[in-house]
C-alpha cells in the first residue's frame, strides 16, 4: 500500500478514535467508532488481508454498532453534560496514554531497521497446492485467494479452537438470553454472521 | 508365668470396661475383680523367683535409653503382694460396699486403671516411667475422689488432691532431670552409687530432696499433706486402698527404691549431705501434728486419716533415718491393718446409713460383733500392741530412731501415744455406750462379702510379720520380731499405757466431746494459711499477669500490630478502593505502565 | 511509491491503544467505556495483521497464523459485547442508571 493511503486511512482511524472520546451524545461516539473501523478495515486490506478487513466492517460496523446504537437508544441514556468533567481524571487520561506512547516510542526508537513489507511471491508459492485446485490456479494468475487460504488454514490447522469458539458463542446466546429474561433480547440476532 | 501380665491384666480390664461393659455393672465388676485376683495370684507365684522380663525399647536417643521395663527384686515382689493382695480384698469389699452405686461401673473401670498404674509404679525399671504411672496413679487416685462428683465436695477435693499433688510432682521431675545429669542414666539397675562421691554434697542432697518431693505429695506430708484428710469424700474402700494402703506409701517406695539403686546406707549416707536429716524431721512433724489433728476430729473416716498420715510420717522418718527396710516394713504391716481399719469403718458407714460422725455412733459392739472385732484388732496392731504386727515395726523404726536421734525418738514414742489417745477415743465413742442415733440404734451386721476380706485382713494383721518372704525389703533382711525388755519397749509400752488410760478416762461412755482445742481441731490452720497465702501471692501475681496481658500483649502487641493493620488499610480503603470505575482503570494503567517499564527499560 | 514501515504501523496501533485507554480512564457513560474498550482490542488486532504481513513464510505468503487471531479476536470480541451489552441493560434495570460516578458499590 502507497504510504498515501496508508496515512489517509490511519487519520481517518484515529480521528474517529479521538472522537469517539470527545463526542458526549453516545449515537455521535458509536458512529465515530464505525469510522474508526473503517479506517482500520482500509489499513487492513492495505495489508493483503482481504478477508479480516471485511469482518471488521461487517461485523464491527455492521453488527457490533447496530447493537450499541440498540441499547442507546433503549435505555434512552443522556449525554454527560449534566455531569461536570473532572480535570483530574481529564488530566490521567491524558497523561496514562502520554507515557504510553513514550514507552512505545521508547521501544520503537531503539531499533533503526524499520523494513518495510517484504514482497510477495504468489507463483512461487502456488507450487505447493494441488494444480486443479482454486488455490492453485488464483496464486498462478497472480492474486491472492485470501479467502480460500484462511478457510483451508481455518478448518485444517484451527479446527478445534473453531469449535471451541462455536460453543462460546452459543454460552454467549444463552448468558444473554437469561440475563435479560424480562425484556426480549433483540441483541442475539446480530451474531450469526460471524460463526 | 509371664510378668508382663501383671501390666497387662489391669489395663485391658479398665479398658473393656469402660469401652464395652459401661450398662453392664455386675460383669464390670467381676471383671475388674477377677483380673485382681488373677494378678494377685501372678505375684505370689513370682515370688522367690528369678524372673526377668524383656524390656520394650521406648526411646533410643544418643544419651538417653528408656525402656519400658520391669524391675522384679525381692522389694518391688513384695510390695506387688501388698498391691494385689489389698486390691483384691477391696475389690470383694467393694462389691457389698457399691452394690446399689448408680455408677459401679465406672467405679470398678477406675479401680483397674489405678490397679495397672500402681503395679506399674512398683514394677517400673527406671524412673521415668515411674514417673508416667506416678501421674497415672494421681488420676486414677481423681478419678476415685470424684466419684460422687455431684458433690461438690467431693469434686473439691479431687481437684485439692490433684493439684496439691502437682506442686510435688514438680519438684520430682525437676529431680529425676538432675539425677539422669548426675548419673547418665535413669535406670534403677545401672546407677552408680560411687557417682556422687565426685560430687558436692549440696548437689546430690538437692537431687534427693527434690526427688523427695515426689513423695512429699504423694505420701502427704507437710507441708502438702492437706489434700489426704479432703480425699476421704471418695468411697471408703478407695480410701483404703489407694489414701492408705497403697499409693500413699508409693512415696516411701520410691524413696526406698532411690536409697537402694544408690546403694545409699548408713555409711554412705554422708555422701547425700543434709538431706537424711530433713527427711526425718519433715517425717517427725508431719507425724507429730497429723496424730494431733486427729485427736479432735468427728468424722471416722478423717480419724483415719490422719492417722495415716502421722504413720506415713513414721515411714518417711525411718527413710530419713536412713533404714529404709524398717519404714518399707512398716509400711507392709500398717497397709494391712489400715485398709483393716478403713475397711472396717466403710462397714460401719454401710450400717449407719452413710453417717460418719462418730458422735453419732455408739453402742456398735453388740450389734455388729464381726466388724467390731476386726476394727478393734486393727486398732490394737495400730497401737502397737505386743504380738500384733503394728508393735514389730513400730519398734523397728523407734530403735532407728533411738540410736541415730534422741529428739525424733521422744516425738516418736509422743505420737505413739497419741495414736494409741485417737483411735481408743474412737472406738469408745463409735463402738460402745448408747447408740445416739436412730441408724445406728438399727444397724445390723454387714453381708459376707464384706466381713470376710475384714476377717482376712484381721489375720494379716497378726501374721504379717512372719510371712518373711512376703516381705518387700531388700534382700536378706529379716525383721526382728523378738520380745526384750529394753528402753524402745519400755517406752512403747508406756506410750500405749498412756493414751489408753487417758482416752478410757476422757472418753468412755460420754455422749458429746469433753476436749475441745480449737487449733487441733481446726488442722492447725492450715487451709485457712494456704487459702490466705494463695489469695495473696495469687492476686498479686494475676494482677501482674492481667496487666502484662491487657496493656502489652493486648494493647501494645496485639492491639498495636491489628490498629496499624487496620489503619493502613483504610488509608487504601478510603484512596484507592473509591468504588471509581476510572479509578480503577487508573490504577490499573500504571501497573502495567510500571510493568512495562521495569520489565523492558528497567532490566536493560 | 514508498510503502510505510512496520513502525508505523505500531505508532498508530499504539496510538489508537493509548486512545482506547485514555477513554477508559475519561469517560464516565459505561457504554462508552465499553467502545473505547473494542478500539483497543483494534488496536491489537491491527498490531497482529501488520506482522502477518511483514512476516513473510517460505513459501511467499502471509503469515496466516496472526489473521487467524484477529479472527478469533473478532468473534470473541462480539460475543463480549452482546454478554456485556446484557449486562449493562440489567445493571440499568437496577439502579436507573449507566453512569460510573453513581456505581460505586465497590466502595470500601
Amino acid at each position: 500500500m502507497p504510504s498515501p493511503f496508508f496515512y489517509i486511512f490511519a487519520a481517518m482511524m484515529l480521528s474517529g478514535g479521538l472522537m469517539v472520546i470527545f463526542m458526549r451524545n453516545p449515537v455521535s461516539s458509536a458512529l465515530s467508532m464505525v469510522l474508526s473501523f473503517l479506517g482500520l478495515a482500509g489499513i487492513f486490506i492495505g495489508l493483503n488481508a482481504y478477508f479480516v478487513g471485511i469482518l471488521q466492517i461487517l461485523v464491527y460496523a455492521g453488527a457490533i454498532m447496530v447493537l450499541f446504537i440498540f441499547i442507546i437508544m433503549l435505555l434512552d441514556v443522556k449525554d454527560e453534560e449534566s455531569h461536570p468533567r473532572k480535570g483530574l481524571a481529564i488530566t490521567a487520561g491524558v497523561l496514562i496514554p502520554v507515557a504510553l506512547i513514550i514507552q512505545l516510542a521508547g521501544v520503537i526508537l531503539t531499533d533503526d531497521k524499520s523494513p518495510s513489507a517484504p514482497p510477495l511471491t504468489l507463483e512461487a508459492a502456488a507450487a505447493d497446492y494441488k494444480q486443479e485446485s482454486v488455490i492453485h490456479k488464483k496464486l498462478s494468475n497472480g492474486s491472492l485467494p485470501d479467502v480460500h487460504l484462511i478457510g483451508r488454514k481455518l478448518f485444517t490447522e484451527y479446527n478445534f479452537p473453531l469449535q471451541v469458539i462455536a460453543v462460546l458463542l452459543l454460552v454467549a446466546t444463552v448468558g444473554c438470553v437469561a440475563l435479560s429474561k424480562k425484556s426480549s433480547a433483540p441483541k442475539d440476532g446480530a451474531k450469526p454472521d460471524k460463526g | 508365668m509371664n510378668p508382663w501380665l501383671l501390666l497387662i491384666i489391669p489395663i485391658a480390664s479398665a479398658v473393656i470396661i469402660q469401652l464395652g461393659l459401661k450398662r453392664n455393672a455386675t460383669a464390670s465388676a467381676l471383671l475388674s475383680t477377677l483380673s485382681v485376683a488373677s494378678t494377685f495370684l501372678i505375684s505370689y507365684l513370682l515370688l522367690g523367683k528369678e524372673l526377668s522380663a524383656a524390656p520394650i525399647e521406648w526411646i533410643n536417643i544418643a544419651g538417653l535409653q528408656l525402656d519400658i521395663g520391669l524391675q522384679l527384686d525381692s522389694l518391688s515382689k513384695g510390695m506387688m503382694i501388698v498391691v494385689t493382695a489389698i486390691g483384691m480384698l477391696v475389690h470383694v469389699f467393694s462389691l457389698g460396699y457399691m452394690k446399689d452405686d448408680e455408677a459401679k461401673a465406672r467405679y470398678f473401670g477406675c479401680l483397674s486403671l489405678f490397679m495397672f498404674s500402681m503395679t506399674g509404679i512398683v514394677l517400673a525399671s527406671n524412673f521415668v516411667m515411674m514417673f508416667i504411672f506416678w501421674e497415672l496413679v494421681g488420676l486414677s487416685s481423681y478419678l476415685l475422689i470424684g466419684h460422687w462428683y455431684h458433690k461438690n465436695s467431693a469434686a473439691d477435693a479431687a481437684k485439692k488432691a490433684f493439684l496439691t499433688n502437682r506442686i510435688g510432682d514438680f519438684g520430682f521431675m525437676i529431680g529425676i532431670l538432675m539425677l539422669w545429669g548426675i548419673m547418665g542414666t535413669v535406670v534403677f539397675a545401672d546407677m552408680d552409687g560411687s557417682k556422687l562421691s565426685l560430687l558436692c554434697t549440696c548437689l546430690t542432697g538437692t537431687v534427693v530432696l527434690l526427688i523427695f518431693c515426689g513423695a512429699v505429695g504423694k505420701s502427704a506430708q507437710l507441708p502438702l499433706h492437706v489434700w489426704l484428710p479432703d480425699a476421704m469424700e471418695g468411697p471408703t474402700p478407695v480410701s483404703a486402698l489407694i489414701h492408705a494402703a497403697t499409693m500413699v506409701a508409693a512415696g516411701v517406695y520410691m524413696m526406698a527404691r532411690l536409697f537402694l539403686s544408690l546403694g545409699i546406707t548408713p555409711d554412705t549416707a554422708e555422701l547425700i549431705g543434709s538431706a537424711p536429716q530433713v527427711i526425718a524431721w519433715v517425717g517427725a512433724i508431719t507425724s507429730l501434728l497429723a496424730a494431733l489433728m486427729a485427736t479432735q476430729q468427728n468424722d471416722i473416716k478423717k480419724i483415719l486419716a490422719y492417722s495415716t498420715l502421722s504413720q506415713l510420717g513414721y515411714m518417711v522418718m525411718a527413710v530419713g533415718l536412713v533404714d529404709a527396710n524398717a519404714g518399707m516394713f512398716h509400711l507392709y504391716t500398717h497397709a494391712w491393718f489400715k485398709a483393716l481399719l478403713f475397711l472396717g469403718s466403710g462397714a460401719v458407714i454401710y450400717a449407719c446409713h452413710h453417717e460418719q460422725d462418730i458422735w453419732k455412733m455408739g453402742g456398735l459392739f453388740g450389734k455388729m460383733k464381726i466388724t467390731a472385732i476386726t476394727f478393734i484388732i486393727g486398732t490394737m496392731a495400730l497401737t502397737a500392741v505386743p504380738g500384733t504386727s503394728g508393735f514389730f515395726s513400730k519398734e523397728g523404726i523407734l530403735h532407728a530412731a533411738h540410736e541415730n536421734n534422741q529428739a525424733l525418738f521422744y516425738i516418736a514414742v509422743i505420737v505413739a501415744a497419741l495414736t494409741t489417745f485417737y483411735m481408743f477415743r474412737l472406738i469408745f465413742v463409735a463402738f460402745f455406750g448408747k447408740a445416739k442415733n436412730e441408724h445406728a440404734e438399727h444397724a445390723k451386721e454387714v453381708a459376707p462379702v464384706m466381713w470376710i476380706p475384714l476377717a482376712l485382713l484381721a489375720i494379716m494383721a497378726f501374721a504379717s510379720p512372719f510371712l518373711g518372704k512376703l516381705i518387700p525389703a531388700t534382700e536378706g533382711y529379716h525383721p526382728h520380731l523378738g520380745f526384750e525388755i529394753n528402753v524402745v519397749t519400755i517406752a512403747s509400752l508406756l506410750a500405749f499405757a498412756v493414751g489408753f488410760i487417758a482416752a478410757l478416762i476422757l472418753y468412755k461412755g460420754k455422749t458429746s466431746d469433753p476436749v475441745n482445742i480449737p487449733l487441733f481441731r481446726n488442722k492447725f490452720y492450715f487451709d485457712e494459711l494456704y487459702a490466705w497465702i494463695i489469695k495473696i501471692f495469687q492476686d498479686a501475681l494475676a494482677a501482674i499477669v492481667h496487666f502484662f496481658d491487657a496493656f502489652i500483649i493486648n494493647a501494645m502487641i496485639i492491639g498495636g500490630l491489628s490498629r496499624s493493620a487496620v489503619g493502613i488499610g483504610n488509608i487504601f480503603r478510603r484512596y484507592a478502593q473509591s468504588g471509581s470505575i476510572s479509578g480503577y482503570a487508573f490504577l490499573m494503567a500504571v501497573g502495567a505502565l510500571l510493568v512495562i517499564f521495569f520489565t523492558v527499560f528497567a532490566s536493560k | 511509491m514508498p510503502t510505510p514501515s512496520i513502525n508505523e504501523y505500531l505508532i498508530i496501533s499504539g496510538l489508537l491503544f493509548a486512545i482506547g485507554l485514555g477513554g477508559v480512564i475519561i469517560r464516565r457513560n459505561i457504554i462508552v467505556i465499553f467502545m473505547c474498550l473494542e478500539l483497543m482490542l483494534a488496536a491489537a488486532s491491527l498490531t497482529l495483521v501488520a506482522f502477518s504481513r511483514f512476516n513473510v513464510t517460505d513459501k511467499g505468503l502471509p503469515d496466516y497464523d496472526g489473521q487467524m487471531l484477529v479472527f478469533f479476536i473478532i468473534t470473541v470480541a462480539a460475543a463480549e459485547v452482546a454478554v456485556g451489552l446484557a449486562i449493562i441493560v440489567s445493571l440499568y434495570r437496577a439502579r436507573q442508571s449507566i453512569h460510573t460516578d453513581e456505581l460505586t458499590s465497590l466502595r470500601g
